[in-house]
């Protein structure tokens, strides 16, 4: 009996307040809540998002479909077609990549020898229906004159004209 | 003539204090929301309005729109009023706290409370208690086990601290010689006069109880999300839903009012006009509850039936005791 009402006293005296205590200091602090789809996050730069097809500064496509990046994709995500353009240079006529199977290794990135496809910094995947999933090139070629920044600098001189 | 004008005064007053309690119960859900996330370090409503201060607002349309569904096997009428027994005690209660001195209007002196009541205290410890049948009858009438289960839990968790509520004032009515709120207010004008410091343990357990009366955590054994998914009201939606929600936090406010009221001098304050100083101290009060919420773990069910009737009963009635023991001898 007088033990429960020296704990009581103990409780309400010393314990409670220090509980009220412990929650009422984080009310000062900063909030960690990042607004999504309001205020999006910048990623770190050697994040590995959707990927993009880069371009000669003069607007060529850098790709000449080696299919290299294909070989060395590990979930064999990548399709290619070769063609050629009338000035007898390589190009693909067919560029796709599933988006679903691809587990963002960023080898294709570094498998690339001419510095064509980059690992972007978009990160919203979803979609709607599966077909949207498959890329094709039209929807990674950047757009020729660039309005963003590039994500990577390309360190190859500009290729001359035949 | 003169009876048009009381009847038009008393339902001005009446149709004031009814707003001013339904902003209030809008704006603490907000208040709620905004502590309660900083305090997780969220920020709470920020989307509609500055600071989300139109959240209250979003959410009531909101409401009004969603579908309101009836379980097939609920007792229909019942179900349908439970919301409005649960809504009504906590606007009741109001009728009797002063809100400021008397204000020269028109020629008339207006007296800032709805009725002074001669038996205040009392009057309030019987609409209080009047919620828990919306409760307990909603919880009945949904027609669900878990529904039924958070009534029963309400109305058992009621009688293990009513008595040491009521018990809790018996001191200060003791001291104050009068049950009328109005009285009360009036002797508590200077800040050592707060009867929190003539009598804290009467304060103390007046207040967790005020606590446990409103179903708030640490004592929301009616809702009970964690095993009883919403309680009560796990089979209400829509308008009905939200009016037990409007009901809880006018009970809330009620009972911060009814602290302020009786230990903490009411609407005295040395500068503003006395409404403030009420609004300020039930803020504060609100405040507390969210704070203790953010703070403490519900506690079991049987540690609520140990703590009304081991402790806060004993303890309520020791302290009458040597009220009257320290009373005779002063």
């Amino acid at each position: 009996m007088w033990r429960t009402f020296i704990d009581i006293i103990k409780t309400t005296v010393f314990a409670l307040p220090v509980g009220l205590y412990t929650s009422i200091k984080h009310l000062f602090k900063k909030p960690v809540t990042r607004k999504y789809p309001r205020e999006k996050m910048e990623m770190a730069p050697r994040y590995r998002g959707l990927h993009y097809l880069e371009r000669y500064d003069d607007g060529t496509e850098r790709c000449v479909c080696c299919g290299l990046c294909a070989a060395a994709c590990p979930a064999d995500a990548i399709y290619m077609e070769p063609d050629e353009n009338d000035k007898g240079e390589r190009l693909a006529k067919v560029y796709e990549i599933n988006i679903i199977r691809c587990i963002f290794c960023g080898f294709c990135e570094e498998a690339c020898p001419e510095e064509a496809i980059f690992l972007g910094h978009e990160y919203e995947l979803a979609d709607d229906r599966r077909d949207k999933f498959i890329r094709s090139k039209d929807d990674m070629l950047v757009g020729h004159p660039r309005k963003d920044r590039p994500y990577k600098t390309i360190h190859r001189r500009v290729r001359k004209h035949y | 003539m003169a009876d048009l004008t009381f009847v038009a005064i008393i339902t001005a007053k009446v149709i004031v204090i009814f707003l001013a309690v339904m902003i209030g119960v809008a704006y603490s859900t907000w208040l709620e929301r905004k502590l309660l996330g900083h305090i997780q370090h969220r920020m709470g409503p920020t989307y509609v309005g500055p600071f989300g201060l139109l959240q209250p607002l979003a959410d009531g349309l909101k409401l009004l729109f969603k579908e309101d569904l009836v379980l097939s096997r609920a007792e229909r009428t019942i179900h349908a009023i439970a919301p409005l027994i649960a809504f009504v005690p906590g606007f009741l209660a109001f009728a009797v706290v002063p809100i400021g001195e008397p204000i020269e209007l028109f020629g008339y002196t207006i007296p800032l409370t709805i009725s002074d009541l001669n038996i205040g205290i009392l009057f309030i410890l019987a609409t209080t208690s009047l919620g828990v049948y919306g409760i307990a009858l909603g919880g009945w009438a949904s027609g669900s086990k878990y529904s039924l289960l958070g009534g029963i839990r309400s109305s058992a968790q009621m009688i293990s601290y009513e008595v040491s509520y009521g018990l809790a004032l018996v001191p200060i009515v003791m001291m104050a010689g009068t049950f009328s709120l109005k009285e009360i207010v009036a002797q508590q004008a200077s800040v050592w006069d707060w009867y929190v410091f003539k009598n804290p343990v009467a304060f103390l357990i007046f207040w967790i109880c005020a606590i446990a009366e409103t179903n708030r955590s640490p004592f929301d054994m009616a809702e009970a999300e964690s095993e009883l998914v919403g309680g009560y009201l796990t089979e209400y939606s829509s308008m009905r839903f939200s009016m037990f929600f409007i009901g809880e936090y006018a009970n809330m406010l009620t009972a911060a009012a009814v602290v302020v009221t009786i230990f903490f001098g009411g609407w005295n304050g040395p500068f503003w006009p006395g409404p403030w100083w009420l609004v300020a101290k039930v803020i504060f009060f609100m405040a507390m509850y969210i704070w203790i919420r953010a703070t403490f773990p519900r506690v079991r069910y049987d540690q609520l039936m140990e703590l009304g009737w081991k402790v806060f009963f004993p303890i309520a009635l020791l302290n009458v005791l040597v009220t009257g023991i320290v009373m005779y001898l002063w």
